[in-house]
């Protein structure tokens, strides 16, 4: 079929007779990432084929085989072992083999909980879960790292318009209802001096961030209503990007079914050569002089005409499955939806945004706005007058085929002739090494990158700590940034960003309702601790799903089914001391995802978040899991909000305070580490969170918000700003100082108003052990704290609020 | 959904049209809060009309939605403004003589100001008098604001609350007239429908958040009345006093429109 002469659309790559070195600088030259036992692989191949590859077959087997999209170190079978410091930290079973880390750990979690309501997990674009009886929710969470890092704007913008169309694609496609947008960036007054070189400032970082968001998001028309920006200066030369959006499908378009027969159709954008090399790039260390057209193009009202264009043909059901050009643009897509069957694609007709890209350039460009469908050939002349009526190019490009073949052809020549199975299935295992030692990980994560504490306050100072806490970066208010988003397109909007009497205090998790028809309505939360994962990523990934769950409980309304979705964001995937943090942090979170009964629907990994500091060392990433929750509320009119409801109400903590300051943001401002690691005692806390739903049905509980970061005086604050009232605090004596209990971060903790009329229906409902009364709402608009019936701090709401509001007023 | 009956007491139905052009993005809660005052709405992309397969003489009420039409590229509203004037000036003008309403929101009114069927001295004013422009702020602003109702030339509002709240999520929503002339003009002809009061977001001339033209049926505001339909939507709700049906303050602005619409049934003859 192929001849190994020379071809015109084509250049034979000798690979037959390379030896290991020359296998290793081909892949490098190549900028195809692939390793020397993969190369070795595609060599094996192509010898029983009894001839070289053409550079389009080798790129598309990097393409399919990156860590972008083929999560090969997740998938890698794992040795683990471990040298813990003691009882605490030890995993409960080691030496651990894994044959296939994700699978036994993430995946593991949703098989067991065989939750009814997942429709559609781990297989499509997006995970499903039930809605009613006509619609389900999807949702996807990606992130867009390394282009965000080279190219603050444009990166951050498509990675927004590549997670929509990952919802576009999903199923027969979801109509986008909701966006969320997690940052993490290296402290804002960083100096220039402890810039990596060729990093851009967390502050333009940021900047460009936040505008191309905004400059997407909302000219899509999808409301941005939840997020938070994390800053550590662990991010300062690789700044984490997570955009997720949350759409609705009907039930019946949820499976998609190509046929052979079926044309393959291009919609939307044309191809140029913006994005080439975006997921092999995003497989290896960000270091100085990267080529900035690995980064994408985007075109927010070209992928706007495409959504509206494609939800008619949808629901005309003109097309039987469809997928987004994401990561390896054409070639994945078309080499995703035609695994199953086979396919063969003429890339001459390909619109280009300009001439003069060679067959392979069009292939793997990640060019924006492009989804390709599987049209039946009946309906395409009714699915291209759709298409041109919005303004939006619709082209042939190909037919499925029954030979499971990837055949791609540019003028007659063939430029890729290869098994789907060997593409999708031929992929050698990864064999990795993870070597845990505690004292070793936290000397990386806690003596080379300390946090920047904000002013170094004293334990002993209450008033002083609690207003350092409320300027700290990571709490205080994000409004100047959130207030650029249109959070309210779409008029389904609940529970909003900022609520309350002055429409600026926080809230726990967006709640909305997708379609104006009903008052069921979704709610969507996340949860991220860095901090605790530079102790102990385990703790961390427990704490983090903890922290979803509990937000998506605050809200109240009658939560019903609820999933999860995980985004690890991880350091160098060579290095076996990150690979345990890996094994750890999975491991925490199975456990927390089991205890919960929430199954992980969908989720992404992203390594190689690694830069080189000025002095020329390679640094990763603190481990960094965000995970994002999604639940059905029943009824959001019965919705619960954080902000203060009347004077005179009581205060209660619900959950057990304990002594444990470490890892919690007042112990980097107090520079004291003394403290313990906090536990997460899962199984306590699902009884308990079962125990405060039972009371917010029975309305004992007024208003509640999660405590977290800064624990409960923060949490007590942020519910006066929510109001036009006052708090004060009386914790009482639990045997340990008063910073402790006023500040840290024990999780499995909300704090709830409750009125004096059911005081002890309430107490009954939660019991007297996790019923914890630490105060009053007054009507004066101060916050106060006592300590044996005396004041001993007291400031006004208003002047803790400026503070809050002050730290990121300009961003 | 129990929130307002969708009967108008009439056996006509009144009929409204909502436009859309490449990045119209607040057609859903533009349809929902119309269908919640009684109406019943088509939605159509403008190369509809522009093609002549929709005529707009059928539809009692044409809504020019929210969003970024062509982008906003070159200016806010500017492309799909130039359509209108350019290839439907006739068939505007004829529909706008007839009486019945025009309605702009957010990007509509950018569209209508810059299309000339704002400020309407004329029925289609032949030069641009007044524009909406970027905020002080130059951000792009997402925020509830208070609201001030004016008595004005379009009568149909008469009755709005005095004062209420309404979104806004604009970043080229600071109004501007070309002369003080036309400014003086806007307030002889009592064309200022709405005020940004007590806080003036973006810098606004006079405050103004809305106006219409000088007969009073085409009318058009940065504020989003359609987002504020029912009170779960308003960012204080768990704090508000119940009121009759859930109603937000917006909704309001949508039942007069319909409301008026349908009296033009019984006014003119058929």
């Amino acid at each position: 079929m192929l001849s190994t002469s020379e071809k015109a659309n084509a250049k034979v790559v000798p690979i037959l007779s390379a030896v290991d070195a020359e296998l290793e600088s081909i892949s490098k030259t190549g900028m195809l990432s692939l390793t020397l036992e993969e190369m070795k692989t595609i060599q094996a191949y192509f010898k029983t084929a009894g001839r070289d590859p053409l550079d389009a077959e080798l790129e598309t087997i990097a393409q399919t085989w990156s860590e972008h999209c083929f999560h090969k170190t997740f998938r890698g079978a794992y040795e683990y072992t471990e040298v813990a410091l003691d009882g605490e930290d030890a995993l409960a079973k080691t030496p651990r083999t894994y044959e296939n880390l994700l699978k036994e750990t993430v995946f593991k979690a949703t098989t067991e909980i065989n939750a009814p309501w997942c429709l559609s997990v781990f297989k499509d674009n997006a995970g499903v879960i039930a809605f009613d009886d006509e619609d389900a929710v999807c949702f996807k969470v990606e992130t867009h790292n390394h282009p965000s890092a080279l190219e603050p704007y444009g990166g951050a913008g498509t990675g927004l318009g590549g997670v929509i169309r990952d919802v576009l694609g999903c199923g027969l496609g979801g109509k986008p209802v909701m966006n969320t947008d997690v940052f993490c960036f290296g402290p804002l007054d960083t100096p220039a001096s402890a810039l990596p070189e060729g990093a851009l400032h967390p502050k333009r970082i940021a900047k460009g961030v936040v505008s191309g968001v905004r400059d997407y998001g909302n000219r899509m028309g999808i409301p941005t209503a939840n997020g938070a920006i994390y800053f550590d200066p662990g991010y300062v030369g690789n700044p984490l990007v997570f955009c997720g959006t949350v759409g609705i499908i009907p039930n019946s378009m949820i499976e998609k079914s190509v046929k052979p027969g079926d044309l393959v159709v291009a919609v939307g954008g044309r191809t140029g050569r913006d994005g080439v090399h975006g997921a092999t790039f995003s497989s290896a260390p960000l270091e100085k002089g990267i080529t900035s057209s690995v980064v994408q193009i985007g075109h927010a009202i070209m992928e706007k005409k495409t959504m509206d264009a494609l939800l008619q043909a949808r629901n005309k059901r003109l097309y039987r499955g469809v997928t987004d050009c994401g990561a390896g643009g054409f070639s994945s897509a078309i080499g995703e939806l035609g695994k199953d069957t086979g396919v063969r694609v003429d890339l001459e007709k390909a619109p280009l945004k300009y001439q003069g890209l060679a067959p392979w350039e069009i292939w793997i460009s990640e060019s924006q706005e492009r989804m390709v469908l599987a049209v039946p050939p009946e309906n395409w002349n009714t699915l291209r007058t759709l298409f041109a009526n919005e303004n939006v190019e619709a082209v042939v490009l190909g037919t499925f085929t029954d030979d499971k073949r990837l055949t791609v052809a540019f003028n007659n020549d063939v430029v890729v002739s290869l098994d789907m199975d060997f593409l999708h299935d031929g992929a050698p295992k990864l064999r990795l090494k993870a070597e845990w030692d505690t004292n070793i990980h936290r000397k990386r994560y806690r003596e080379e990158n300390l946090p920047v504490a904000a002013g170094g306050v004293s334990r002993e100072d209450i008033g002083g700590t609690l207003k350092a806490l409320l300027a700290h970066p990571v709490i205080a208010s994000k409004e100047s940034v959130v207030r650029q988003y249109d959070h309210e397109v779409q008029g389904g909007s609940i529970v909003k960003p900022f609520m309350g009497a002055e429409k600026d205090g926080p809230t726990d998790a967006a709640v909305f309702r997708p379609k104006l028809s009903t008052w069921r309505g979704v709610a969507v939360s996340n949860g991220m601790n860095t901090e605790l994962g530079k102790w102990d990523p385990y703790v961390m990934a427990k704490a983090a799903v903890d922290e979803a769950y509990r937000n998506l409980i605050s809200v109240g309304g009658g939560l019903k089914e609820a999933a999860i979705l995980d985004n690890f964001c991880w350091g160098d995937q060579k290095n076996p001391h990150d690979l345990a943090a890996l094994v750890r942090a999975s491991e925490g979170a199975k456990e927390a995802a089991l205890a919960y009964g929430l199954p992980f629907i969908s989720g992404k990994d992203s390594f190689h978040n690694t830069w080189r500091a000025p002095d020329g060392q390679l640094h990763s990433i603190p481990p960094t899991l965000l995970i994002s929750a999604i639940g059905v509320i029943d009824d959001v009119r019965q919705c619960l909000t954080s902000g203060l409801r009347d004077a005179d109400n009581l205060l209660y903590v619900v959950g057990e305070t304990r002594a444990e300051t470490r890892g919690s943001l007042v112990a980097a401002l107090w520079k004291d580490d003394s403290g313990r690691l906090p536990m997460v005692k899962l199984s306590e806390s699902k009884s308990l969170y079962k125990k405060l739903q039972a009371a917010m049905k029975h309305k004992f509980v007024l208003s509640c918000h999660d405590l977290s970061d800064g624990g409960l005086a923060v949490a007590a604050a942020e519910m006066a700003f929510g109001s036009a009232l006052g708090v004060e605090l009386e914790p009482g004596n639990k045997g340990f100082d008063l910073g402790s209990q006023l500040f840290n971060e024990t999780p499995g903790r909300f704090l709830v108003e409750v009125a004096v009329a059911n005081k002890e229906v309430f107490e009954q409902t939660i019991g007297l052990l996790f019923a914890d009364r630490v105060g009053k709402t007054v009507k004066k608009p101060s916050v106060a704290i006592r300590v044996d019936g005396k004041i001993v701090f007291e400031e006004t709401t208003r002047a803790l609020k400026d503070i809050w509001k002050r730290t990121l007023a300009g961003m | 959904m129990s929130l307002v009956g969708k009967s108008n007491g009439h056996k006509e139905p009144v009929n409204a049209l909502v436009v859309r052009a490449a990045g119209t993005n607040c057609d859903q809660e533009t349809v929902h809060a119309l269908t919640l005052a009684g109406a019943t709405c088509d939605v159509k992309h403008v190369n509809e009309i522009l093609t002549g397969r929709i005529r707009l003489h059928p539809f009692q009420i044409v809504v020019f939605p929210g969003g970024f039409s062509y982008g906003d590229d070159i200016a806010a509203g500017k492309v799909l403004a130039n359509e209108l004037r350019l290839r439907l000036k006739d068939q505007l003008q004829r529909y706008v003589e007839s009486g019945k309403l025009v309605i702009g929101i957010c990007n509509g009114f950018q569209v209508l100001i810059k299309s000339g069927l704002l400020p309407g001295f004329d029925t289609i004013d032949s030069e641009q008098l007044a524009t909406l422009t970027l905020n002080d702020s130059a951000r792009f602003q997402c925020e509830w604001v208070g609201m001030a109702a004016e008595n004005s030339a379009a009568t149909w509002l008469d009755g709005l609350p005095p004062v209420f709240e309404l979104p806004i999520a604009h970043g080229e929503g600071k109004f501007i007239t070309a002369s003080p002339k036309v400014l003086a003009l806007l307030k002889k002809n009592r064309q200022v429908i709405l005020r940004y009061a007590p806080v003036n977001p973006n810098g606004s001339e006079a405050a103004i958040a809305g106006i219409c033209n000088a007969r009073g049926n085409v009318v058009a505001m940065m504020p989003h009345p359609e987002r504020f339909v029912t009170r779960y939507q308003h960012p204080n709700w768990p704090s508000l006093p119940a009121r009759p049906n859930d109603v937000g303050d917006g909704f309001f602005f949508w039942e007069k429109a319909v409301a008026h619409a349908k009296s033009l049934f019984q006014g003119v003859a058929r």
